[in-house]
């Protein structure tokens, strides 16, 4: 077995454990690539069962237009058990990236899973979390215990010993399940090239309307998009390295229009992925964790 | 050779561990520039004196950051033109020992750091002893701060004897020793100029080109049953992960615990449809008759896997509640999970020496050799043979915690095994599979004081909390034990005395135990307290005479008033006070509920 086949055994492994001794498990589906190698997984991983648990989209209802369209169209495709969440209050109060900064991403991201797990009454969901990704994560279990108000406490985690995974939680407890945590950004290009994965086409480079701010290419996805004084949107040849909220997502310039263009690219890349994602500059160093502690996923 | 390496850094506080990995990282030009700069930035910041602190790299944790320590695993990925690799950077402080427990249940190879101006240290005994209980069978012992020590090459030969004496009670497959600096970058990445005396290989290039692949074994196929996978009336298969050996199409193979056999009529990896497949895959396995198989059942052509009810192993204490004898917790192994017990504690191993000493309890990062028993047949191996079917967590019934982590060694037959034979089933051991301390909750007091009441309600909210209990009143024990009983003076003796016997007896069983009954002298009462001895309760119920007669539910002290009933106590008999009752409760101004809440202050930390 090589690399990629032992990362994907192991993957395989975790989730079938899930389905087999979690009462009701859900995937989180962010329609972005670790979710669609983890969709990708968890069909290898039933078959020729479909896999047998909900997906869940938590929409802020900024995604990229093709986001959509993509999730969609691959709901539809596999007859997966698509459900969208919106936190509606939110919607509602009109909170959005441009005026509400961190608070936007706590409301309509972290507020809105946990409102979505509680709703469902999910007892473990799947996230496409990698420990390459950030420092905070590289200490993250693979199964990531949450209490009754989600909240991590990283000083005190389970024991993760061999392959014996321990499922048992009390009742309003919940855990968060990442069966990719050993892949890194690199893997999962040449995995999503192995195995032919369909990924949302902004990941390759295209001509795309951007404007320049604090060192990021900001596309303007809709008419939502509000400019600042002397912002014009450019053409650019650009593509995507994380996927997430339109006016969040920074991309690159790039001429990687295939598959091995971004593994080219990806090698011999000078910065890790979450440069640009626009939220994780603010508070410093351990931004991401205090996140999690509040119940990011 | 294996194109991934997992390895873990393990070593004392402050031998430079993280230091060793961030360094390695840097020099090999492994880091992202924005890792690098937040790297230097956060150095400068820090109370590193502008230097790069390479640890920070590793030190993910607000808290680590804070302290300046290690306190769980931290995972990096990289790779080199030879190699991929996985670091579990692991805690050295023996308070996060369970957590280098878990870095090292996961590698192929420990990077051992020894501190060279001190040596071998208890902690670099402890995470040696730990590595090998947990499987891995190569080390590499990097003798770092080497510049401390003046590049002294006979300091080196020092530590490097006494690393061989500390190695020579374990098997390992693989050793090897490199003096290094991992501040300095001294034979990390770069050969070290200062240390020319030493010819072997940098750390890195060691790590590039061991072989840790597993000795080419004729195990025979394994695969324990995840799930049955049933999307329709025509397709049923078995998904689970190959732990050893290989299957064809064809293939009989034999179902654990059941004995079954069937033919292997077709294989899935992933969705694809294969003739054969081997170890470490990921499969769904169909066979050609209607058998009953489920998960936790092992599929297998290996004969000698064991079948049984007990074994030995040796476990790594990983709770903050100890271990003892006849504690029910939750075993995991391979995909079953069934109640298990901790039998019998044989004796913990000192991590330092390596010596078996005598223990009755075990606590958090101790290892110990215990004799388990499981509610049903298990299906199992020994670890050395098979890591999969031979690991074992234990899971406590009620924090959900992972108690402890072990690997088994043997299996015990009851029929001629001495451990079995030699056994006691003390009141202790009852005690721990009850979960409960025994004892006799002795209510005393007037007839009508509320006694019966109190006992009633409090046996029902012990129950509720998951306690063990027997009431012991008037109406269970003269009837039946004490039947022959008047109630003359020798008869009120025995009465209690046989009372006293018994709750002894059901303490002994593991029973909290609580009597009803008038005990108006102080003297039986006293015998009483003798006979039970350890978890004797006495609870005075002092409603004032008034009030009893005032209640008189029985119409009893209307009765004793008319001269109905002789020696009826507090009107024609006395009653004797209790001079110091554990507990003295008064019935008149509160609620059932409200003295069983005062009641159970007193008794919850001593039940």
């Amino acid at each position: 077995m090589n690399y990629l086949d032992k990362l994907e055994a192991e993957a395989i492994y975790i989730m079938r454990e899930v389905v087999a001794e979690c009462e009701k498990p859900v995937m989180l589906y962010s329609i972005g690539k670790d979710s669609s190698v983890m969709l990708h997984l968890a069909l290898k991983a039933f078959y020729p069962e479909k896999p047998p648990f909900p997906f869940l989209h938590v929409n802020t209802t900024w995604k990229f237009k093709e986001m959509i369209e993509f999730r969609d169209k691959i709901a539809k495709k596999y007859d997966l058990e698509m459900i969208e969440y919106i936190n509606q209050e939110g919607l509602a109060q009109g909170i959005n990236p441009f005026d509400h900064g961190s608070a936007y991403t706590d409301i309509m991201k972290t507020q809105a899973l946990k409102q979505a797990l509680n709703k469902y009454g999910f007892t473990a969901a799947f996230g496409g979390g990698r420990r390459d990704e950030e420092k905070s994560r590289a200490k993250e279990r693979i199964f990531s215990f949450r209490n009754a108000d989600h909240v991590w406490d990283p000083k005190n985690q389970r024991p993760e010993m061999w392959k014996l995974f321990n499922t048992e939680i009390n009742k309003g407890e919940s855990i968060r399940v990442f069966p990719i945590s050993n892949w890194t950004e690199k893997d999962i290009w040449q995995y999503i090239k192995r195995e032919n994965i369909e990924i949302v086409p902004l990941y390759y480079a295209a001509l795309r309307p951007v404007v320049e701010r604090d060192g990021n290419l900001i596309m303007v996805d809709d008419d939502r998009m509000r400019l600042k004084p002397g912002e014009q949107p450019m053409m650019k040849k650009v593509r995507f390295r994380t996927l997430g909220c339109y006016p969040l997502s920074g991309g690159v310039e790039s001429e990687a229009d295939t598959i091995d263009g971004i593994i080219e690219e990806t090698l011999s890349a000078v910065s890790s992925e979450r440069t640009s994602r626009v939220i994780d500059k603010d508070g410093g160093a351990a931004s991401m964790e205090k996140r999690k502690r509040e119940g990011y996923f | 050779m294996d194109s991934l390496l997992k390895f873990i850094t393990c070593g004392s506080v402050d031998d430079g561990k993280s230091t060793l990995i961030g360094h390695m990282l840097y020099d090999a030009k492994l880091l992202f520039a924005d890792q690098k700069d937040a790297l230097e930035l956060e150095s400068r910041v820090g109370s590193n004196d502008g230097n790069i602190d390479y640890s920070l790299l590793l030190d993910g944790l607000m808290a680590e950051r804070e302290q300046g320590i290690t306190i769980d695993v931290a995972y990096r990925y990289f790779t080199t033109e030879r190699r991929s690799f996985i670091v579990a950077d692991t805690p050295g402080h023996e308070e996060y020992t369970r957590n280098m427990a878990v870095g090292a249940s996961f590698a192929d190879l420990a990077v051992i750091l020894v501190d060279a101006s001190q040596g071998v240290l208890t902690q670099t005994r402890r995470h040696t002893r730990i590595c090998s209980l947990m499987g891995i069978q190569h080390v590499v012992f990097a003798v770092n701060k080497m510049d401390l020590i003046d590049y002294s090459q006979e300091r080196f030969k020092k530590i490097q004897k006494e690393i061989r004496i500390l190695l020579a009670e374990f098997d390992h497959r693989s050793v090897k020793i490199i003096p290094v600096s991992a501040t300095n970058g001294d034979n990390i990445t770069k050969k070290s100029a200062k240390m020319p005396w030493y010819k072997g290989p940098t750390l890195l290039r060691y790590l590039e080109t061991v072989d840790v692949s597993e000795k080419p074994t004729d195990a025979e196929f394994s695969m324990p049953v995840q799930r049955v996978c049933r999307p329709n009336r025509s397709f049923r298969g078995f998904q689970g992960q190959i732990e050893s050996g290989s299957i064809s199409v064809g293939d009989t193979v034999t179902v654990l615990p059941s004995h079954e056999t069937s033919t292997v009529k077709a294989i899935l990896e992933g969705n694809q449809s294969v003739h054969d497949s081997s170890v470490g895959h990921p499969v769904t396995i169909q066979l050609d008759t209607e058998i009953d198989v489920s998960r936790g059942c092992v599929l297998t052509r290996d004969p000698d896997l064991y079948i049984n009810t007990m074994f030995s192993a040796t476990l790594l204490w990983m709770d903050d509640t100890k271990l003892v004898e006849g504690k029910n917790y939750l075993l995991k192994s391979g995909t079953q999970k069934i109640p298990a017990t901790v039998l019998h504690i044989r004796h913990k191993i000192d991590v330092n020496t390596g010596r078996e000493v005598p223990a009755k309890e075990i606590y958090k990062n101790e290892i110990t050799q215990c004799d388990i028993s499981v509610s049903s047949n298990l299906v199992f191996d020994l670890f050395e043979h098979n890591k999969a079917l031979g690991s074992l967590i234990l899971i406590d019934r009620i924090s959900h915690a992972t108690a402890a982590c072990g690997v088994i060694t043997q299996s015990i037959s009851r029929s001629n095994d001495l451990t079995w034979h030699t056994m006691d089933i003390t009141r202790e051991f009852r005690e721990h599979q009850l979960d409960q301390k025994a004892s006799t909750i002795w209510f005393t007091g007037l007839s009508g004081s509320g006694k019966s009441t109190l006992a009633n309600a409090l046996e029902k909210r012990l129950v509720s909390m998951g306690k063990h209990t027997m009431l012991l009143d008037g109406d269970n024990i003269r009837l039946g034990l004490n039947r022959n009983l008047g109630f003359s003076e020798a008869d009120r003796i025995e009465n209690i005395r046989r009372i006293a016997e018994v709750s002894k007896l059901m303490n002994d069983a593991g029973l909290i135990v609580l009597t009803s009954f008038i005990s108006p002298f102080v003297r039986d009462r006293r015998k009483a307290k003798e006979i039970i001895g350890d978890g004797f309760v006495e609870v005075y119920v002092n409603t004032p005479i008034e009030e009893c007669e005032r209640r008189d539910v029985k119409g009893l002290y209307a009765a004793a008033r008319e001269g109905k009933i002789e020696h009826f106590t507090g009107i024609t008999s006395p009653y004797e006070k209790p001079q110091r009752p554990d507990i003295q409760i008064d019935t008149t101004s509160r609620s059932v509920e409200e003295c069983v809440d005062l009641l159970m202050e007193y008794l919850e930390p001593r039940l």
